[in-house]
């Protein structure tokens, strides 16, 4: 062994050592990081595939104006014409592809349209709220109000 | 968030009242800011040729490591899920500060300090592999990499090589703190942090705590081992603490005046926030405790003559109060930036609890862990000169 490497020898076993470390690091990689990974974006690319072959829950709003043509009516012009029906009513695809059967729950509306109309003062000026504990002490907000057309009339 | 409700002043956005950085975040830049202080202290030495202080070189570098250790894990224990921080290194996002800084991290951990520890004390690493008998040999070996070629001609190849990484790693620990003020100074969306100083500021204010921690830690453990400690040292160290804090306390000034000169639409706002909620954080213990004090300390011994044991006291005392006053600009900076609204209508407060995830209990279990490591580090690898031993002179 030549003297002048004889005194960094260390030094190569180190740098070996680090060697060693970045093709770990490497294998560590390849093992690891999915294979679809990076394909669209930074995010796994099989991802997609598995979210879309997730089940369906929602049947989406044209679903329900095929046969509830009497509630479409009913919304036209109201300040709810464009919330989605599944928005009240929760995911009803099961209820659409049964052609109506079984029926589902009627909303509780005193827990659901506080959601949106208890008073706040984030909400915006002008947006309907009321306080509800003494706007409507107690019963259902439908016993007074139509959800489909909510006007008082 | 209920528990917070009460404490808040004026309007703020519901996401503003609950603060998403804890106390944790707070010891995160502390930590790192003692790790950058501590090398560029040992740099010093390497580079400059500053004598004076050889005799913190050693521990300014075995401190630097045993905080660079501890630096990340209050951000996994703030986060939660550290097992997936490895994911950082393994499909890095480029576009991301905080993901690159996992890299700034792994480079200052092992090219720089690591391998400077290593160059460092090789010597002794090699002496004691040879002394040594059962395990130690057999981990001594492990250190030295089972190779003892510790001829002076072999140091010299050692001590050009730990040149090199001592001048690259200036730069890193730059790098490595200056990105800590860079992720507040960045943030556009609040005007506390967002200031392009504030990188700088980050970086002196490191230099300023590391030189103190390592001063402290001088003493501390002189008195410790019984021995008596070179005032020599201390003194060089204590003037190099002067002249960053003088530096470092002009910066903020100058930010500050910066601050009230522009008076941005924020202004009002921060200005009452400094006067009611940070009072007492940012102008009593920051401010006076922590930077006017020990200024007027430090000062005192360049301008006065006194005498060795007075200016011990001095020293120690500068010391702890630059260290609490840092620590008091961390936490300003980072509780401060969430105390107030966006629409600079309004206040909330930071409520730390006691034994949670990110609670007091933890930060504090967190901010003694370094120095159980340092107590490990110590012991390996003793940064003071040891006894003579058998096979010292012994060259290969």
């Amino acid at each position: 062994m030549s003297d002048l490497f004889k005194n960094k020898v260390h030094l190569v076993r180190m740098a070996g050592l680090f060697l060693v470390g970045i093709v770990a690091f490497v294998i560590l990689r390849w093992w690891m990081v999915p294979k679809s990974f990076g394909e669209y974006g930074h995010y796994r690319g099989a991802a997609l595939g598995e979210i879309a072959s997730l089940p369906m829950h929602y049947a989406g709003r044209a679903a329900c104006e095929e046969c509830h043509t009497d509630i479409v009516a009913q919304r036209k012009g109201s300040p709810h014409e464009q919330i989605g029906c599944e928005t009240c009513h929760g995911p009803l695809l099961a209820h659409a592809e049964a052609g109506g059967e079984p029926k589902p729950a009627l909303p509780d509306s005193r827990q659901l349209c506080p959601r949106c109309h208890s008073a706040s003062p984030y909400r915006p000026k002008g947006f309907p709220q009321v306080v509800v504990a003494d706007h409507a002490p107690e019963g259902q907000c439908t016993a007074c109000h139509n959800p489909h057309a909510p006007k008082i009339s | 968030m209920g528990s917070v409700l009460p404490a808040v002043q004026g309007f703020m956005y519901p996401n503003e009242v609950e603060l998403q950085w804890s106390v944790l975040i707070v010891l995160y830049p502390y930590i790192t800011g003692l790790v950058a202080g501590a090398f560029i202290l040992a740099s010093l030495e390497r580079v400059f040729n500053v004598e004076a202080v050889k005799p913190t070189y050693r521990l300014a570098l075995l401190t630097a490591l045993a905080f660079l250790i501890v630096a990340p894990l209050p951000l996994q224990l703030h986060l939660g899920h550290p097992e997936r921080s490895i994911e950082m290194y393994l499909t890095p996002h480029t576009t991301s500060a905080m993901a690159m800084f996992g890299f700034v991290y792994l480079w200052y951990l092992m090219v720089v300090l690591v391998l400077e520890i290593w160059l460092d004390f090789r010597k002794d690493i090699v002496l004691t592999w040879r002394a040594s008998r059962g395990p130690k040999r057999w981990l001594y070996g492990a250190m030295a990499l089972w190779y003892d070629n510790i001829s002076p001609e072999a140091l010299a190849v050692d001590d050009r090589v730990g040149k090199a990484i001592t001048v690259i790693g200036i730069p890193s620990a730059f790098l490595l703190h200056g990105y800590v003020g860079f992720i507040f100074g960045s943030v556009k969306a609040n005007p506390w942090w967002s200031s392009p100083l504030m990188p700088v500021v980050f970086i002196f204010s490191a230099v300023v705590s590391g030189i103190a921690a390592v001063m402290l830690l001088y003493m501390l453990t002189a008195w410790w081992r019984e021995r008596k400690f070179d005032i020599a040292c201390v003194d060089t160290m204590a003037r190099f603490l002067f002249f960053a804090f003088v530096i470092d306390f002009s910066l903020e000034m100058l930010d500050l005046v910066h601050r009230i000169y522009e008076a941005d639409e924020s202004f009002r706002a921060l200005d009452f926030m400094v006067h009611t909620k940070l009072y007492v954080s940012q102008i009593i213990i920051q401010i006076y405790v922590g930077t006017v004090v020990p200024l007027a300390l430090l000062g005192l011994v360049q301008l006065v003559r006194l005498s060795p044991r007075v200016r011990s006291w001095i020293y120690w005392i500068a010391g702890s109060l630059t260290l609490i006053g840092i620590f008091a600009m961390r936490w300003n900076v980072v509780i401060g930036g969430q105390l107030f609204s966006k629409s600079f209508l309004g206040y909330t407060a930071y409520k730390m609890e006691w034994a949670t995830r990110e609670g007091l209990l933890p930060a504090i279990l967190l901010m003694l862990l370094p120095f159980g490591i340092l107590y490990v580090l110590v012991k390996l690898l003793p940064p003071w000169p040891a006894k003579p031993r058998k096979g010292d002179a012994t060259v290969m």
